[in-house]
Formats: structure tokens, sequence, C-alpha cells
């Protein structure tokens, strides 16, 4: 297979940590285990979610993140297509 | 935290919301958030679900009007940039109806809670439901009186241990669907708010629809959790996806909410059909009484 000319979307999300209230939906929804939980807190003393470290080419835009957030914390930022030889997943 | 730390944080929390929400800032005040609902709860979903119906409904935005009672759900009206109505306790339902007879140009919504439309409300909802009435109402269930404090509502399933019954509740719930089509409503579903999509689909149904259209809401609830089987945040969510099936063509008497881990919790646009409302007949009794005039 081309792996050069194959083109798989890319999803970068935004994360506004002062908005979350550390529920853990999107963690517990992301079908591809992009996201966990940060060590830091926001202001309130919520956890909010973080991209794990070396799965930031990993997220297959789906979307089901930024529907299920119940506190409009994290939102698919831009789709990306990029060639399925520099995604690894 | 100084105040002008807090001035700057919620400036913040404005901007990053708009940005996503381009279109949705039309319908949801940002400036309000972050909104007061428990972290875990599905009222900010059900919120985001209905403000991204009320703009694809194709009815102007001037038009909705929101109604709601007292309890959780009752805030989430205030949360939209639309005409919305708090009124007394279970009167929701019965305010709504004058409003749309008043002027029936009006697409009315109701969101309210378990308690509040079948519990103290129970005798609005059946008759508004009988008649036929032209509003929408969402019921959004959690199984419990969350604002107060957790004790035991109608909806709450036998054997839930709640701040009222520790030892563990004895009555039967209410099966909301049933109760709506016994009472005579013409449009029933029901969805949880992980199933963000479909919801998005009944409301939208649920607008186009005329007469009355029930959808009931299977909410998480933090509060009913930490008592029963679902401690954390996640875990009613996790049981919804877990145990969830679709099915339209159900049969109503058998779709009682257990909350038992091995039974199913049967989701889907049951019902439809339509059927004279009562703002058209009373509109038809109006011009066939002033052709023939009144009676000596």
């Amino acid at each position: 297979m081309n792996l050069e000319k194959l083109l798989v979307p890319v999803g970068f999300l935004q994360i506004s940590p002062e908005l979350c209230k550390g529920c853990g939906f999107c963690i517990e929804f992301c079908p591809r285990n992009v996201l966990e939980f940060s060590e830091d807190v926001n202001s309130r003393g919520y956890h909010y979610p973080i991209i794990r470290k070396g799965m930031e080419m990993s997220c297959s835009a789906c979307g089901m993140c930024q529907r299920i957030c119940p506190d409009y914390a994290i939102y698919l930022e831009k789709v990306e297509k990029i060639p399925a030889k520099k995604v690894i997943r | 935290m100084s105040s002008s730390d807090r001035f700057r944080l919620r400036e913040f929390a404005v901007t990053s919301l708009t940005k996503y929400y381009e279109g949705l800032e039309q319908v949801i005040r940002t400036d309000r958030m972050p909104h007061i609902f428990c972290p875990g709860c599905g009222l900010g979903i059900i919120l985001k679900g209905l403000a991204e119906a009320i703009l694809k409904s194709g009815i102007p935005i001037n038009r909705h009007v929101g109604v709601s009672g007292i309890g959780c759900t009752g805030r989430l009206p205030g949360y939209l940039r639309i005409d919305a109505y708090h009124v007394t306790h279970g009167r929701a339902v019965a305010f709504a109806v004058g409003l749309k007879l008043a002027n029936p140009e009006l697409e009315v919504t109701v969101v309210g809670g378990d308690g509040d439309i079948v519990t103290i409300g129970g005798n609005h909802f059946i008759h508004a439901a009988r008649r036929n009435h032209d509003i929408n109402v969402i019921i959004v269930n959690n199984f419990i009186y969350g604002m107060t404090g957790g004790q035991y509502g109608a909806t709450t399933p036998t054997g839930s241990y709640t701040t009222t019954s520790p030892y563990g509740h004895v009555e039967y719930p209410f099966n909301i669907p049933l109760l709506a089509y016994a009472s005579g409503a013409t449009f029933i579903a029901r969805w949880t708010p992980i199933h963000y999509a479909q919801m998005v689909d009944a409301f939208l149904q649920m607008f186009e629809h005329k007469g009355f259209a029930v959808v009931e809401i299977i909410a998480p609830c933090v509060l009913y959790g930490e008592r029963n089987r679902f401690p954390s945040y996640t875990d009613m969510v996790k049981y919804f996806r877990d145990r969830c099936v679709i099915d339209h063509e159900a049969d109503l008497r058998k779709i009682g909410i257990s909350l038992d881990p091995k039974e199913p919790l049967v989701i889907g646009n049951f019902y439809k059909v339509r059927r004279k409302t009562y703002e058209e007949l009373y509109k038809e009794l109006i011009e066939r009484v002033s052709k023939e005039g009144a009676k000596e």
C-alpha cells in the first residue's frame, strides 16, 4: 500500500482548562484513548484533560469529545489530511 | 484570587467559547458560562443539543419560547437566548398551555425535570396530553429530586438508596412513555444525552410535530449515582453506553426503567401520530359558530 499517497484525517483539539469541571466524559468516550487527566489543577481545583504524550497525531477527528462535553471546554479546532506514513497509530 | 484575576478568567472563558460556538452563541448565553450544573451532569449536553435543534429548526429564534418550573432543569432555559419563563413548581405545562392559546404562532417548549412534570405537575401533564395541545415537553429524568438534596420521587427505581430511603426504596416508578401514551400524547421519544445526534434529531422532530410531543431524556445524576451503583462521574454514562438498546417499535408496557445491570434500557422514537390539536379544533369551532350565528 502506498502510505505516502493515502491521506488520513487528524484532529487537533483545543482544551480550555478553566471551563473544565473534571467529569472525565471525554476521556471515557475517546475511541483512540488520546486523552488523560492532568497532574495539574485549574483555578477551581479540577483535573482537566490533556493529550497523552506521544499521541498528538492519534486523534481521528470523530468529534465525540466536543459533543459529549457538558461544559463546552473541549473542541476540535481543525482537521487536517495527513499522509498515513507520518501518522503512527 | 483577586477580583481582577477573576475578571480576566471570565473574559478568557467567553472568548474561548465563542470561538467554537460560532453558530450556537446566537442561542446560548455564553457570558453566563461556566454554568451551575454539577460535574458529571447531563444537562450541559442537553442544553447544547436544544440550542443546536433551535438553530436547525428553521423557526425564527424570536418565536421560540422556553418554559420551566423549579429544579435543576428549571435553570436550563435561563441559559438560552430566547424568551424564557421560570414559573411555580409543577405548573410549567399549565403556563405553556396558556401561552400557546394566547399566541398560537409561538413554538412553546417546556423543559422540566421528572419531579417538576410527572410528580408535582402530573395532573397538568396528563390533561394537557389528553387535550392534545400543540406544545413540546422535554422531561429530563434523573430518578431523584437533585436540587433539594436527593429525595426519592415518582421515577426513582425500586430498591434505590436515597436520602429519604436509606434502607432501599419500596415504591414502583412511573413509566413515562406509557403514561404519556395512555394520556394521549402524539409524539413520544426517549434518549440519553450520550446519544447526542439522535437526541438533536428527536428535538427537531418534536418542533416539526403538530400536537403534544414528549421527549424523555434519561440524564446521569451524580447525586443519584453516589448512593447507588454509580459512585464516580462516568459510571452512569458507561452504564447507558453498555446497556442501551435502540428499538423504535418497542412495546411501551415493557420499557420501565429498573437500572438493573442485567436489564436493557430501551430508547428510541417510540410513537408518532397526527391528530387534530386543541388549537385547530378551537379555531374550527370559532369559525363554525361565527358563520351560523349565536344560538337563541
